[in-house]
């Protein structure tokens, strides 16, 4: 037998806009195999976030909903609650989540909303030219922190939304995993079927933590960037199931 | 015993536009605490439970109204409702919600500003609400009530006319139009009489069909282009067939004050007082603020001498007065911050105009 490598059904035929290495291609694509191995195409509804991923929809070919920055867990909640049978995620990044939309996260979080949240955790902001995220590492430079974030200077520390996440209620499971070798491309794609599993048993609030390499603005080779996933960016952001109810 | 049909219910402008969404089937409200409109999220959250329909108070006007624009995506009737303050906080998900036309209907029971201002009556909020009100180009049907009964058919008339042009529909209502209270006798249709068009566009899931997105994004070059075009045509498709006003006294009138909301309740005792002193005044009053209704002040000023804009602010309904009959003598009475014209102000005013002829 021919094992064959296909395109999911969920994923149109189109060329990527992302840059060489960006985590976002395996993203799409573990989303996309997922949604069609649970048969979900005809039920689910995205949200896109604005950010580099604001065009999913371009890519994913089932029903999408843009959102503002920072504001897709609020569409989402709009969406699920007026079509709880649909299954509903959210894809964002770590400017959308945790800086802009921080309130919109929390509360959205803490309602127990039964929706989905994939969240790209890239440690900046790509479309905007690689400028500090809230989860920025400590020492890590980008355009807005020439010198590497330092706490000493007030720009704080980053921000391990997920932990933070599963200290609320409403919140059934939180987990973080990777894009940046195989192992941890499974892992992600267990999280993000067990995720939608949960919405569909009604298990409130899923959040699937991703660290995801920007290559561009971390000005690294692809290889590279993979490897400072797996070297560095771990001990600020420690793989693993965090909350599993 | 005899069988008293009730017809009319004593309720506040913002019970009957809460009880009027109800009617109209609003499916999805969401909203945060301000005053002077908590009559309707307290209103909502008991009714919308009741009726197996979703109530949701929201953690701040950002995320209510961007849940708004999410319900609206799944085609369902959808309400938000503010005050000024938190209406300015509302304008970014309103902009989104025109440019990927979904319906929806906004209230904003106008206080005084600007800031924090005060929870006193206001008209302050014209330009942002004719005008856009968010970044972009783009435009939203303003709905002006002047009474808690005309606010329900307001309510009414509203989401019919966001369904039918997918639109967001705003209702101007003012402090006084809120927190008064009269009969109120729901009617049980809207005006609007054009069938609603079925919302094929809706996100309920792909099953057996193409992909539905919402969106207000166009990146490819051209495309946002001819995406605000097709806009265009909408908005002036909604200028020519939805001007709405209502006259007092203009038949033989010579003079004309033009006034809306709880102020053209209060400019109509004001031309009765002129008419007691036999001076010829009558009363134009707007209902659609956008699309102003300038055809018809255009044909009801034809034979008057003078005009009156007289309003809650320091002056903006006025502009768009001077814009549709540039022609006309106009004069302006405004008070702004809590600040109201009373009848008796404004028959000093046109007395005096009237006097230096």
């Amino acid at each position: 037998m021919i094992n064959k490598f296909t395109k999911p059904a969920s994923l149109r035929e189109v060329s990527t806009h992302y840059c060489p290495g960006c985590g976002h291609g395996i993203l799409h694509r573990l989303v996309a195999e997922v949604i069609d191995e649970l048969n979900l195409r005809g039920k689910i509804i995205g949200v896109a976030p604005v950010g580099c991923a604001v065009v999913a929809y371009d890519y994913w070919d089932f029903d999408v909903s843009e959102a503002a920055h920072g504001r897709a867990l609020a569409v989402a909640t709009g969406i699920k609650r007026c079509r709880p049978q649909n299954i509903v995620f959210t894809y964002q990044g770590d400017g959308d989540l945790v800086s802009i939309g921080m309130a919109e996260t929390m509360h959205a979080a803490n309602r127990g909303e039964n929706v989905t949240c994939i969240f790209v955790n890239n440690a900046c902001y790509g479309m905007t030219g690689g400028q500090m995220a809230p989860t920025t590492l400590v020492g890590q430079p980008t355009v807005t922190t020439p010198w590497g974030r330092n706490p000493k200077y007030g720009e704080g520390w980053p921000i391990k939304l997920s932990e933070i996440l599963a200290g609320l209620e409403g919140v059934n499971f939180a987990v973080r995993s990777s894009v940046s070798n195989p192992k941890q491309i499974m892992q992600t794609r267990e999280h993000i079927k067990k995720a939608f599993l949960n919405q569909i048993e009604g298990k409130g609030f899923s959040i699937v933590e991703v660290l995801s390499p920007c290559p561009t603005v971390w000005q690294k080779s692809p290889t590279d960037a993979m490897k400072w996933i797996d070297e560095e960016m771990v001990k600020t952001f420690p793989l693993g199931i965090i909350k599993n109810i | 015993m005899k069988k008293i049909k009730v017809t009319k219910i004593l309720m506040s402008g913002n019970e009957a536009m809460a009880e009027a969404a109800i009617k109209a089937g609003c499916f999805f409200y969401a909203g945060y605490p301000i005053t002077p409109q908590n009559e309707i999220p307290s209103y909502m959250a008991k009714r919308m439970r009741e009726l197996g329909r979703v109530f949701i108070q929201a953690e701040s006007e950002l995320a209510a109204i961007n849940m708004i624009f999410g319900a609206a995506a799944t085609g369902v009737r959808s309400l938000t409702s503010s005050s000024s303050p938190g209406v300015s906080l509302k304008q970014e998900g309103i902009s989104y919600i025109a440019g990927a036309q979904l319906p929806a209907v906004i209230i904003n029971v106008m206080r005084g500003g600007p800031g924090l201002g005060n929870i006193a009556s206001s008209q302050s909020d014209y330009f942002q609400s004719t005008r856009g009100g968010g970044h972009g180009d783009y435009y939203t049907p303003v709905l002006a009530p002047s009474s808690p009964e005309e606010a329900a058919k307001l309510v009414l008339l509203g989401f019919d006319m966001a369904d039918f042009y997918r639109t967001p529909v705003l209702i101007l209502a003012d402090a006084i139009v809120g927190q008064m209270m009269e009969g109120v006798e729901f009617s049980s249709k809207s005006e609007f009489k054009k069938k609603l068009p079925p919302k094929n566009w809706a996100l309920t899931g792909a099953s057996n069909r193409p992909a539905n997105i919402a969106k207000s994004f166009f990146l490819k070059e051209g495309a946002l282009e001819a995406h605000n075009e097709r806009l265009r045509e909408k908005w002036e498709k909604i200028k020519q067939n939805e001007q709405r006003s209502s006259t007092y006294k203009t038949e033989d009138a010579k003079y004309l004050i033009v006034a809306y909301g709880s102020e053209a309740r209060i400019a109509q005792e004001a031309v009765d007082m002129l008419r007691a002193k036999k001076i010829k005044a009558g009363l134009f009053r707007p209902i659609t603020l956008w699309p102003y209704p300038e055809k018809n002040l255009k044909a009801v000023s034809k034979n008057i001498k003078k005009v009156f804009v007289v309003e809650q602010s320091l002056g903006q309904m006025v502009e768009d007065v001077r814009l549709s009959i540039p022609y006309k003598e106009i004069h302006f009475l405004g008070k702004s911050g809590g600040g109201i014209p009373l009848a008796k102000e404004i028959v000093k005013f046109v007395e005096k105009v009237t006097r230096n002829k």
